[in-house]
């Protein structure tokens, strides 16, 4: 009777509490949704996680086939200070790397975008034939292209000396990028209501400042995903580096640590873990900043 | 603040003529409803008046001003949207600031037309809001609200309550009117929907397959349609059609609309039917103009009886359907006179209230 009295003033906690408890049906269901993960996130992360553990682990500890494989005794930094002081992982790899990846996102996406733009919205004859052929130029293998891109490069050599530098990376990596930018960023300004831009034209804009203002805003989202892509792409191109670059100061990180850290048939494993663990760190933190943005809907509220 | 003036307007999009040819004045600070059936070209119409459309052929003053070759930007005019087209990442302020802004009006001018146009359109506590946070009604509201500040020469609204529900309509409708008879300017309206053009403009037109039918008052529209199409058009439920023959009886013309069924046509009427004479015309009348039996007002008014088929009450009358002749139709009348489903009811036409169609031009004559 009392507990009666209770449970119509609801002043303790405990009781409403059990009032409000989850049904074990609802339970159930998100145990499976995060029972469903564990496959995907076996084969994501468990690499990572071996390359962490490998890392911080000694050389005598890893050449010493007792010990497991996946657990570390101690934390040693020793593979870490030899990237410092054996190679040019920090001072030139790292370095020359962060610009040509910057360099070429910043170009591609800029020509990305204004080529999407004038593909997605003005009506020129052949418009639709020049989207499909962006996404062919997309589609032709890197491996294929690098050959008449060397000719190019070595053309542009004789006049201004790009071999052997950052700058035939720059110039080379957009030639990827450039497509693949304008084919991502095509879809996205199709999905932005054109009257909204008619609006800001009948607000008193230009073209331009109809772009500027609204458009762009608009399409943030879009963008940041072509920044994202294009980013990791160009920070993990690999063939181009390889045939564009000899000089062991002008490498780039896929391309310093594949060719400096394995001689031969000697791999300086833990180095080599090391240098992949640091080489991920800044697209992780890009990924980490722009993430928000990437998923907030932006165009949501504009019609009806 | 201007007239407008279309001049032999053509617009062709590859094969499909859009709009053919139409001539339209709009006076200063005019109320124009632009209605028609759906592809009749009235967006397009719209669109080039704003200038976000190219004309193929004809011309377009703005004011005087021939404006054909004037960017939208130039033209000083504010279009609200049917899918309202809000800034969906700029607050209801940003979003009806924005104009002003891009014509570098002074901040604190900008703020006090801002508030005021909030005021009008009871939206001043949502100012802060992103349109996202917004239900259909307010969205509405802002997408006006954004064309109010600019204080433009020509207003276009292209149907910018079909996204509404039907209480929300009404209601938006009135406001609309509200709002034109407080911020004078001119203002072209598209709508597909008749009652909407009727209760708002001072004048009509009705455009169907990208040529115009038929420019009036509501009143003339609705009391002296020149075409087939505009009586059918005009007025709910619309009007009844039957084909008939115009017969010539000893006083003068009659409708037959079978062989034991004519009713004498008006006297006042004959010598502008007698041209038709013995011809297969089609018989137009409205519902309202077919009631139950009552005391004639005049020599005009005709008896029939006829077996109901379907009721429709409407709450004020109730919609009759029965047959006249081989065609059904609807009449208007008062729910306490109707007789049950299968049984004889006593009508009344209004005979003065017909309307006679060619049906080789469809031209009410
Ligand atoms: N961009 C376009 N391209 C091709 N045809 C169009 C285009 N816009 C409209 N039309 C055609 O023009 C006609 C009139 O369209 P519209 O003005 O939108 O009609 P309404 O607004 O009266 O419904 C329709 O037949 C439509 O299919
Ligand atoms: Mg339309």
């Amino acid at each position: 009777m009392s507990s009666n009295e209770m449970t119509g003033m609801t002043t303790s906690s405990g009781e409403a509490l059990q009032e409000n408890r989850v049904p074990i049906w609802r339970l159930r269901k998100a145990a499976a949704n995060y029972i469903a993960l564990i496959p995907y996130l076996a084969f994501a992360l468990f690499p990572f996680y071996i390359i962490a553990i490998t890392s911080i682990k000694s050389k005598q500890e890893i050449n010493n086939l007792g010990e497991s494989p996946f657990w570390a005794s101690g934390i040693a930094v020793e593979n870490y200070t030899f990237l410092y002081t054996n190679t040019s992982f920090f001072e030139h790899w790292m370095v020359n790397t962060l610009i040509v990846t910057t360099v070429s996102t910043i170009i591609s996406v800029t020509v990305g975008i204004l080529a999407a733009y004038a593909l997605a919205r003005l009506k020129f004859r052949g418009v639709e034939m020049f989207g499909v052929a962006v996404f062919i130029t997309y589609l032709v293998p890197q491996t294929l292209l690098f050959l008449p891109l060397v000719d190019v490069i070595n053309l542009i050599d004789d006049f201004i000396p790009i071999r052997d530098t950052y700058w035939s990376l720059i110039l080379t990596y957009p030639t990827f990028l450039i497509p693949f930018v304008t084919w991502l960023l095509m879809g996205y300004f199709r999905t932005i209501p054109v009257e909204v831009e008619e609006c800001a034209y009948l607000d008193g804009c230009s073209r331009l400042g109809a772009l500027f203002k609204v458009v762009l805003p608009m399409a943030i989202p879009g963008i940041i995903c072509a920044i994202l892509f294009s980013y990791t792409l160009s920070w993990n191109e690999f063939l181009y580096s390889l045939v564009f670059i000899q000089d062991e100061y002008a490498k780039t990180l896929s391309v310093g640590v594949f060719t400096e850290l394995i001689r031969g048939d000697i791999y300086f494993w833990g180095s080599l873990m090391a240098a992949c663990l640091l080489g991920t760190l800044p697209i992780v933190i890009l990924y980490g900043f722009l993430m928000d943005y990437y998923t907030s809907g932006l165009t949501q509220g504009a019609i009806k | 603040m201007a007239s407008i003036k279309l001049t032999n307007l053509w617009k062709h999009y590859g094969d499909v003529q859009a709009v053919r040819g139409i001539n339209l004045d709009i006076g200063h600070n005019e109320f124009v409803a632009l209605v028609g059936p759906s592809g009749c070209g009235k967006t397009t119409t719209l669109r080039m008046i704003a200038g976000l459309e190219d004309i193929t052929g004809g011309e377009i003053e703005i004011g005087e001003n021939v404006v054909n070759e004037v960017p939208p930007k130039d033209r000083d005019i504010a279009m609200v949207f049917q899918n309202y087209a809000l800034y969906p990442h700029m607050s209801v302020y940003q979003n009806m600031s924005f104009g002003l802004k891009i014509r570098k009006t002074p901040k604190e001018e900008i703020d006090k037309r801002v508030q005021m146009a909030a005021e009008i359109l009871n939206i001043s506590e949502l100012l802060e809001r992103r349109p996202a946070q917004l239900s259909g009604g307010q969205r509405q509201r802002v997408a006006m609200g954004r064309a109010i500040v600019r204080d433009p020469v020509v207003f276009l609204f292209d149907e910018p309550l079909s996204n509404l529900d039907a209480k929300l309509r009404v209601q938006m409708r009135t406001e609309i009117k509200k709002i034109h008879q407080r911020v004078q300017t001119t203002v072209v309206y598209v709508t597909h929907d008749q009652v909407e053009a009727m209760t708002l403009a001072d004048r009509i037109v009705v455009m169907n397959e990208g040529v115009i039918e038929q420019v009036g008052t509501p009143n003339e529209m609705y009391s002296s349609p020149k075409t087939h199409f505009v009586a059918s058009f005009i007025g709910s439920p619309s009007m009844n059609f039957m084909n008939c023959q115009l017969a010539k009886t000893a006083g003068g013309l009659a409708v037959r609309l079978s062989d034991d069924l004519s009713l004498p046509v008006p006297e006042d009427r004959t010598a502008r039917y007698a041209p038709y004479a013995d011809k297969e015309m089609t018989f137009g009348i409205r519902p309202e103009h077919v009631t139950e039996k009552r005391p004639h007002a005049n020599g005009a008014q005709q008896d029939i009886d006829a077996n109901v088929n379907v009721l429709e009450p409407m709450g004020v009358d109730t919609m009759v359907f029965f047959n006249l002749g081989p065609t059904e139709i609807c009449a208007r009348a008062e729910p306490t006179s109707v007789s049950e489903v299968g049984e004889t009811m006593g009508f009344t036409v209004s005979m003065d209230k017909m309307h006679l169609i060619d049906p080789s031009t469809g031209a009410v004559v």
